[in-house]
């Protein structure tokens, strides 16, 4: 037998400590963290509702699951955005991305997003 | 207060208390390594409240490969090694974010306490539910939304490819205009 208090308790308290992660970090890997808190306090909450008796459908471990397997999909595409800011602006420093981003937009920003498409060609057909 | 309670509490304590070290230390990698712990705790939590399934399922992808992740991401970016102040923002950032986060788990346990107060579970004699009954659900009344999370995952793997592709592409050309003007 067991109190779902308990486990109600660590996951709120999980959420705030992960809001705390995302709201204090600059490094963006590490507010990735706070995010992966988040969600764990979430994964938690739907596994003590699901133990309640009588939950239909095994929903409770079903969408943690589900969650776990979203949460998968969401840092491998985040990681691959933070990697590609760190090879154009060389630190994934959060504060200082807009003023570095806003330095190669006039230009090349116009130019990139037609431009590629030609490359790729070019590249095949050489 | 019941055999189970004890073991929760005291697997809980280590997962709030690491989870609490990973988004305060200094250092970017133990960041990382105290968020495997927070991790790999919340496994033993879910196997806690009867749930082996989602418990295994917890340890191999998230301790398994997004901390992995996480990890190759840290080394792929330069991550200082020893302690760095730079990573967090200034302090009375720090501070507001201290009481939003104080604030998220006041609103949050003042709400989910009452709902769970007096509520137990009978898990000693196995789980309601069950890995059977999981699998049931899963290929029963959830076969949809699983289909649907398998192109999910292939997406995500072509959208994370696209991204670090294409905008290499144009930070490419940016060096190569820094090039030009240089030369």
């Amino acid at each position: 037998m067991i109190h779902l208090q308990l486990p109600a308790a660590l996951a709120a308290l999980l959420a705030g400590i992960g809001v705390y992660g995302v709201l204090a970090r600059r490094n963006a890997v590490l507010v990735l963290i706070g995010v992966e808190l988040i969600l764990n306090a979430a994964n938690l909450l739907l596994v003590t509702a699901g133990s309640r008796t009588g939950a239909p459908f095994a929903a409770g471990p079903v969408l943690t699951l589900f969650v776990i397997t979203i949460a998968a999909a969401e840092i491998c595409v985040a990681l691959a955005v933070v990697l590609v800011l760190f090879r154009t602006t060389g630190a994934i420093d959060l504060t200082a991305v807009p003023d570095l981003t806003d330095e190669p937009e006039p230009e090349p920003d116009p130019q990139p997003d037609p431009e590629p498409e030609p490359d790729l060609r070019g590249e095949v057909r050489s | 207060m019941t055999t189970r309670d004890i073991v929760f509490a005291a697997v809980g304590a280590i997962t709030a208390l690491s989870a609490l070290l990973s988004v305060t230390t200094k250092h970017v990698v133990h960041s990382a390594l105290w968020l495997l712990v927070s991790l790999g705790s919340l496994a033993g939590c879910y196997l806690v409240l009867g749930q082996e399934l989602v418990g295994l399922v917890q340890l191999l992808v998230y301790v398994g490969a997004i901390v992995v992740l996480v990890l190759f991401a840290l080394m792929l970016t330069r991550a200082p090694i020893g302690p760095h102040a730079e990573i967090d923002t200034p302090a009375w950032q720090r501070v507001v974010g201290a009481l939003l986060g104080a604030a998220t788990t006041v609103l949050l346990a003042a709400l989910l306490l009452p709902l769970f107060s007096g509520v137990t579970v009978e898990l000693d004699g196995g789980a309601p539910g069950g890995t059977p009954a999981i699998a049931q659900a899963v290929f029963g009344t959830w076969v949809w939304p699983f289909e649907l999370l398998s192109v999910l995952l292939l997406v995500a793997l072509i959208g994370a490819f696209a991204v670090s592709r294409l905008v290499l592409r144009s930070e490419d050309e940016t060096v190569t205009a820094r090039g030009e003007v240089r030369r």
